[in-house]
């Protein structure tokens, strides 16, 4: 078969060495162009509002008070004050939803293998419908028909150590005096070492319900990834079902765990955003009223997207480390 | 492993025997199980008390219309009973050809029991749903007469395409996959006007025709976008290579809700004055993009499935770097990806609610909207609860159909069944 003779000089649209660098020039200049045009409207814009950026209005004071508060605030206090606050009661959030979800995810994913065709069904039931309704709709259900829903005084909800009322969450703590103190009724108010408010306690719930059928099902396929002849073996020795867990399968379950828990506690961490819907002031809902006051649109954008920019990096980096701890360790 | 019973019991011993593996294998188990039960129990009279007893559920049927379409003009309405009627044709029809057309596992028949159940399902919400609403009589005939024309259409289609060749079925299969894009834009024409029909502005656009605007439009603009996003991603070309980067790490880093914020308050900044789009477009542009970093991740996790034999055979086969992109890499991409893009939908889906923060008046907007109304304050459980059913009911039907579409479309099944 008689090949067509090739052309001395290939053509330049046709040059396999040429075109990528043309491709790249090109998408460049049009990013490029793209950029310039937004960031020379963003000044021109801007300044024609007279909200050029600055951080000095950050000095100012806030004149707005926060619903409760990590780290101590008031309204005399400036607005970088208000925002520090905000991001303290965003990291109590976090940390707090991370503990509870984390718990709660584990028994269920271990639920998964139970021997128990109900607890199993449940288990499956949970995640199916908590993973098919949209959080935010959890988060202001648990808030309006959950937590309002509390009676108050001496009809709350009281549970040992616990006392669950519309104006808010009592735990039993170490009092003042370090002495151990349960949810005490002084004068039809509940007083107790620790109160939580309903719009953390709906907040929490919403988290750790949510965050945790998703930790279910990390945990359920770590688990199921593990050989059944890693069972057989542990049970062959002698061990019980505990110690097998213990021993055997959750060392091997955890190297496909901890990535995907790595996924769930970022989105956990920007998912608690969303408590500005049930009136906690985390970081969102305290720039958000910044914004109306000052109307600093484009330095609240830059501070929160930083924000939480840190808070996943964060995150990512202790996985990343219990990652490496939990790895096999090859020769 | 389940032991498996060496005679054939019957069905009830058989039921008992099961019941008893599975429920009381052990005294721990048995008691678990009876703990269990109380609770379960107790939950559901509970609930079902207070849904046939205390709830109220006049806050729904009163404001069905809000929670629909919002405050789109009532003189209008009439252009979204078109489309809807337009849309139960298109459907009735794709569904009929799609299950006409003879596979390996099923010979086309006309109504595989799966079908049957989804039809009943479709006549009873058909007839319920109005009902319960305490509709008009008017509107009650137009529900029924969109039932009757989607099952109509799909018992028409169903034998026209059991009387095609091959051929004439796979040349009807591609022209369906033109009619839902054109029938997009005339939905659009139709919600909008503009050509021939009284503007709606779409600050009037609301309830659940906004939340399905929003969701459809971010779903197919972002499709094309995080294709190319995660072939950017993956490309030898550094500069293409480290953008996607970027904007995929950026997106995915920052809460949905601060990205709207941005979209809000921002994109007028950003636009020379007048061009800025209504705060609706804000929206679907924001969600658009946020859901293309996302679905980037799933196509690039699609494309590194794909095995590197295949490139090299279809460059031997003397294709260029585009066919064997697009007949080779990408179809086996995308099958890869689809569980994962399917969950990426149903997320965006879920999604739209965030629009409420913004004052947009979507299904979770307008329920706070109806419920600052003094006539229905203190309805949240009533209301939610509504919601909740109507979000898990399409997205537990989403995910069943990703799953149906995966089974078809894996390989090894087709090959087996051959």
């Amino acid at each position: 078969m008689a090949l067509p003779q090739t052309p001395a000089v290939i053509p330049w649209w046709r040059n396999r060495r040429l075109l990528p660098w043309l491709l790249q020039a090109a998408v460049a200049l049009v990013v490029l162009l793209v950029v310039a045009f937004l960031l020379g409207n963003l000044i021109r814009n801007l300044t024609a509002a007279g909200l050029l950026l600055t951080w000095r209005w950050l000095g100012q004071p806030a004149g707005f008070n926060i619903g409760e508060s990590t780290i101590p605030f008031d309204a005399a206090l400036p607005y970088w004050r208000a925002l520090l606050a905000g991001l303290a009661n965003t990291l109590r959030a976090v940390v707090c939803g991370l503990i509870g979800a984390t718990l709660l995810g584990t028994m269920a994913g271990m639920a998964n293998f139970s021997s128990n065709g109900l607890l199993r069904g449940l288990v499956r039931g949970y995640v199916e419908v908590v993973r098919n309704i949209p959080l935010l709709l959890q988060l202001v259900f648990w808030y309006f028909v959950v937590f309002l829903a509390l009676p108050n005084g001496a009809a709350a909800l009281q549970l040992p150590g616990l006392t669950l009322a519309k104006s808010g969450l009592y735990l039993a703590g170490f009092g003042p005096g370090w002495e151990w103190a349960g949810p005490t009724l002084v004068n039809g108010v509940w007083q107790a070492p620790l109160r939580l408010s309903v719009e953390f306690g709906a907040l929490l719930c919403g988290l750790v319900v949510y965050s945790g059928a998703y930790i279910a099902e990390v945990v359920r396929a770590g688990i199921a990834a593990v050989p059944e002849g890693q069972w057989e073996a542990a049970s062959s020795l002698g061990l019980g079902w505990l110690a097998s867990v213990r021993h055997v399968v959750l060392p091997q379950a955890l190297r496909v765990i901890v990535p995907g828990l790595n996924t769930q506690y970022i989105s956990l961490a920007k998912n608690s955003s969303l408590a500005v819907a049930v009136g906690y002031p985390d970081l969102y809902a305290v720039a958000e009223t910044t914004l109306n006051q000052t109307g600093r649109a484009v330095e609240m954008v830059i501070l929160l997207l930083a924000a939480y920019l840190v808070l996943d990096l964060l995150i990512s980096a202790v996985m990343n480390g219990l990652n490496r701890l939990v790895q096999i360790r090859e020769r | 492993m389940a032991p498996s019973s060496p005679t054939p019991a019957s069905p009830a011993a058989a039921l008992a025997g099961r019941l008893r593996r599975d429920l009381f294998a052990t005294p721990t188990d048995g008691l678990i199980t009876l703990v269990l039960l109380g609770v379960i129990g107790g939950a559901l009279t509970g609930l079902l008390r207070w849904a046939f007893g205390r709830a109220d559920w006049a806050v729904i049927r009163l404001n069905s219309t809000l929670f629909a379409v919002g405050r789109y003009p009532l003189a209008q309405q009439w252009r979204l009973w078109l489309l809807l009627a337009l849309f139960c044709g298109a459907a009735g029809l794709s569904w009929g050809l799609l299950r006409s057309q003879p596979r390996p596992d099923r010979q086309g028949r006309l109504w595989p029991p799966a079908d049957r159940w989804a039809c009943g399902l479709i006549v009873a919400l058909a007839l319920w749903t109005p009902w319960a609403l305490e509709l008009s009589a008017s509107i009650q005939l137009r529900w029924a007469g969109l039932a009757a024309l989607l099952l109509a259409l799909r018992w028409l289609a169903g034998r026209l395409g059991q009387a095609l060749s091959p051929r004439q079925g796979s040349w009807a299969l591609r022209s369906l996959a033109l009619l839902w894009p054109a029938l997009y834009l005339i939905g659009m024409e139709l919600i909008s006007g503009g050509i021939g029909l009284a503007r709606v502005p779409s600050s009037d656009w609301g309830g659940l025709l906004l939340t399905l605007l929003q969701a459809s439009f971010a779903i197919l603009l972002c499709f094309p976008l995080g294709v190319a996003l995660a072939l950017g991603r993956r490309s030898d070309l550094p500069l293409l290579r480290w953008g996607s980067v970027l904007y995929i790490e950026f997106v995915r880093g920052a809460p949905l809700i601060t990205l709207l914020f941005l979209g809000q308050n921002i994109l007028g900044f950003l636009l020379p004055g007048g061009l800025a789009p209504e705060r609706v477009w804000r929206a679907a542009w924001v969600l658009t993009f946020f859901a293309a970093a996302y679905l980037a991740e799933a196509v690039r996790s699609g494309l590194a499935a794909v095995p590197k034999g295949q490139r090299e055979a279809a460059r031997s086969l003397g294709l260029g770097p585009l066919q064997t992109l697009r007949h080779v890499v990408l179809p086996q991409a995308l099958r890869v990806a689809l569980p994962v893009m399917v969950s990426q939908f149903i997320s965006l889906l879920q999604d739209t609610t965030l629009l409420s923060l913004i004052g947009l008046l979507e299904l979770l907007g307008t329920a706070r909207a109806v419920m600052a109304n003094p006539a229905f304050l203190g309805d949240y459980g009533e209301v939610y609860l509504t919601l909740a059913v109507l979000f898990w009911g399409c997205c537990t039907a989403l995910g069943l159909g990703s799953r149906a579409l995966e089974h078809r479309l894996d390989p090894r099944h087709t090959a087996s069944a051959r």
